[in-house]
C-alpha cells in the first residue's frame, strides 16, 4: 500500500505556517509486506507562498496525508472534505516528524523539539 | 533587577519576586526569549493568544511558538543579539486553534545588570479590535462582520453599543448559522474588556468530567492523570469575555457551577478548596428552546434567569427581507477578492434561485453557497449551473418569490408547506396579514410591506371580501 504526505518546510524543519510556506517535502511511503515503510522523498519549490496552490497541489497529487504547524481553518476544512488526512499543530524536524508519522505515532499537536531547558 | 534562572526577580523589592504570575497579570502577551532565540517563559495572555502554554513552548524556538508572518520575513531575532534594535511590526499569527489573529509584534533586547544583551523581550498585542474599527467606516450597514439593513437586524446594531458597555450576562439565542459566535465576540470587542481574552468553550463538544475540567479547571493531583495544575478557561477569561456556546447541552451539576459563579464570581478548580475569583463576563449562545428545556427539567430555571440577563435573538435569514441579496453580493466581494477571481454577478436565473431559497443553514449556508459558486464559476458571471447540485436541483420554495417585485418589501412570512402553489401562499400570506391586523387594510399592506392598493388588488384576486 502506498502512500504520499506532504510536509510544508522551513529549513529542516516543519514550517511554522502553512500558508506561508516556499518549499514542500513530498514523502512517498511504499509499506513492504512485513509492514515496514520504504519513504522516497523529494524537495518541491514553489513560485510564492500560497495556500490555495498548496491545496491544489495537495489535491492534484493526490496526497492523502499532510502534516503541518499552524493551519487556518477554512484550509483544514478544505483538505478534510478532500479526504486529506492533516496532521496539524506539529512541530519539530522534519527528519523526526517523518519517521513518528512512519511508525505511527504522529498525532496533531505532536512537538518534537528537544527542549534543552 | 536580575532575572534568575528560576524565572525571579530580586533587587527590585525587599524579597524576591516570582516574575510568571507577575507576567500573568499582563493583558498583551509577554515571551522571554534567549540569545538562542529559544522561548523562556510566556505569561497567561500569550497562552490565549497563540494556544501554547508555558509547558508547551519552554525551550522551543521562538518563530515554532508564535508562529507569526514575521517571523519567516526578516525578524532579526534569528540573527542574533549583536546590534538588535528594539522593532515594532504589524503583522499575524495563526493560533493552535487555526484562527488568523492580527497582532502588533514589539521585540526588544533584554539586558542583564551589565547592561549586556542577554535574550529578547516579545510583546503581542491582539490587535482584531482595532482592524475592525478602521474598517467599520467603510462597512456600512455592518458590525463587526454581521452585515444587514433589514428592521431586526437595525434594532440588533442599536442595541449593540450599549449592551456591549455594560457587564451583564447575555444570552444570545438563534437558528444555526445565524452569527451567533460572531455577535458574541463583537460584544466583547466593543465592551470595555477588549484589551482582555475573549475565551470560546463550546459545551457539547466535550464530555461531562473533561468539560468541567476544561472549565474550571484542576489542580494537580486531583484526578488519575492530572499531573500539573490547570488553570480552566474561567480563569483563561480573567479580565476579559468567556463565550458559553451550545450552553443548552451544559450537564445539570455543571449547571449548578455555573450559577455558583455567577452568583459569587469564585471558581473552584476540581480538587481544590481554594477559589480564585474571576473577573469574566459570561455570554451565553445556544439554537435551543431553554423555556421549554426548563419545562422538561433539562435546564435550571434559575440559571435561564441569571443568563437572561440580556437576551439577544438572530432572527433567521428567512425573516431577513432584503438583507439576502445585500449578504449575497456582500459575500460575491469578499470571496470574488479572496480568489483573486473576476466576476460581475450572477445570472438572472442563478439570482432568483439564491432569492427564493429557504436557507435553513441560514447565514453560513449562503456564505458557503457563494463561496462554493465562485469557485466553480469561470465565466464573467455565476450561472445556474455553478451552485450546489442540491440548490438547482430541490424544488424551488417560494418564501419571497414575486413579492420582491415590491419595492420596499417587509417581513416574509415562511409556508409552512412547500408543495402549495405561490397563490395559495399568497392567499394564506394576506389572511394572516388582515388577521393580525385586526382587519384594518391599511395595517395588513404594512405588515406585507405592500401599498393599500397592491393589497386591494391582490385581494380582489383571491377573492377576499372585505
Amino acid at each position: 500500500m502506498a502512500e504520499k504526505v506532504l510536509i510544508p518546510l522551513y529549513e529542516n524543519e516543519v514550517a511554522p505556517r502553512f500558508d506561508l510556506a516556499t518549499e514542500v517535502l513530498v514523502v512517498h511511503v511504499d509499506r513492504r509486506n512485513d509492514g515496514s515503510p520504504r519513504a522516497t522523498e523529494k524537495v518541491v519549490v514553489l513560485s510564492e507562498a500560497s495556500p490555495e496552490e498548496l491545496c491544489r497541489i495537495i489535491i492534484a497529487d493526490g496526497m492523502d496525508a499532510v502534516i503541518c504547524s499552524a493551519i487556518e481553518e477554512e484550509y483544514h476544512q478544505y483538505l478534510i472534505w478532500k479526504k486529506v488526512a492533516v496532521f496539524d499543530n506539529v512541530l519539530g524536524p522534519v527528519d523526526k516528524v517523518l519517521s513518528y508519522f512512519l511508525e505511527g505515532r504522529l498525532e496533531s499537536g505532536t512537538i518534537l523539539y528537544d527542549c534543552p531547558l | 533587577m536580575v532575572l534568575g534562572s528560576l524565572g525571579i526577580i530580586s533587587g527590585l523589592t525587599e524579597a524576591p519576586l516570582h516574575l510568571a504570575p507577575f507576567l500573568d497579570e499582563i493583558p498583551v502577551g509577554v515571551a522571554l526569549i534567549d540569545g538562542q532565540a529559544r522561548v523562556r517563559l510566556v505569561n497567561r495572555a500569550y497562552k490565549t493568544l497563540t494556544g501554547f502554554g508555558r509547558e508547551e513552548v519552554m525551550g522551543l524556538p521562538c518563530m515554532h511558538a508564535l508562529r507569526c508572518r514575521f517571523c519567516t520575513q526578516g525578524c532579526r531575532v534569528l540573527k542574533g543579539l549583536k546590534t538588535f534594535e528594539p522593532m515594532t511590526r504589524e503583522t499575524d499569527i495563526i493560533n493552535t486553534e487555526r484562527q488568523l489573529i492580527p497582532i502588533r509584534l514589539t521585540v526588544a533586547p533584554l539586558l542583564n545588570a551589565e547592561g549586556e544583551p542577554v535574550g529578547f523581550l516579545e510583546t503581542v498585542q491582539d490587535m482584531r479590535q482595532v482592524s475592525e474599527l478602521s474598517n467599520q467606516a467603510s462597512r456600512a450597514y455592518s458590525l463587526g462582520g454581521i452585515v444587514g439593513n433589514s428592521p431586526e437586524m437595525d434594532k440588533l446594531f442599536q442595541m449593540l453599543p450599549g449592551i456591549a458597555r455594560t457587564d451583564s450576562s447575555v444570552l444570545i439565542t438563534g437558528e444555526t448559522g445565524t452569527g451567533k459566535d460572531m455577535l458574541a465576540e463583537v460584544i466583547h470587542q466593543n465592551s470595555d474588556r477588549a484589551s482582555g481574552p475573549f475565551v470560546k468553550v463550546n459545551c457539547g463538544a466535550l464530555p461531562e468530567t473533561l468539560l468541567e475540567s476544561e472549565l474550571f479547571g484542576h489542580s494537580k493531583g486531583a484526578f488519575t492523570g492530572a499531573v500539573e495544575d490547570k488553570p480552566g478557561r474561567f480563569r483563561m477569561a480573567h479580565g476579559g469575555t468567556l463565550f458559553l456556546t451550545e450552553i443548552g447541552d451544559l450537564p445539570l451539576p455543571l449547571q449548578v457551577k455555573l450559577l455558583s459563579f455567577l452568583d459569587d464570581k469564585v471558581i473552584y478548580p476540581l480538587g481544590s478548596t481554594e477559589g480564585f475569583h474571576a473577573d469574566v463576563r459570561v455570554i451565553c449562545a445556544t439554537h435551543r428552546d431553554l423555556r421549554l428545556m426548563v419545562n422538561e427539567r433539562r435546564f435550571r430555571e434559575d440559571l435561564l434567569f441569571r443568563l437572561n440577563v440580556v437576551r439577544l435573538h438572530l432572527p433567521p435569514l428567512r425573516e431577513r427581507g432584503d438583507d439576502i441579496p445585500m449578504l449575497i453580493k456582500h459575500f460575491l466581494t469578499t470571496y470574488t477578492k479572496r480568489f483573486h477571481k473576476e466576476i460581475n454577478g450572477f445570472s438572472a436565473p442563478a439570482k432568483q434561485r439564491l432569492l427564493q431559497y429557504r436557507y435553513p443553514g441560514n447565514v453560513r449556508e449562503l456564505r458557503n453557497i457563494v463561496e462554493y459558486a465562485v469557485n466553480f464559476c469561470t465565466e464573467q458571471d455565476i450561472q445556474l449551473h455553478h451552485l450546489p447540485e442540491y440548490l438547482v436541483e430541490s424544488p424551488i420554495s417560494p418564501m419571497a418569490g414575486d413579492s420582491r417585485e415590491e419595492p420596499g418589501a417587509g417581513p416574509r412570512m415562511a409556508p409552512a408547506d412547500t408543495s402549495d402553489t405561490w397563490e395559495d401562499l399568497e392567499k394564506r400570506m394576506i389572511m394572516d396579514a388582515l388577521l393580525r391586523a385586526g382587519g384594518r387594510k391599511g395595517r395588513a399592506a404594512e405588515i406585507l410591506g405592500w401599498g393599500r392598493s397592491t393589497l386591494w388588488r391582490k385581494m380582489k384576486r383571491h377573492g377576499i371580501s372585505d
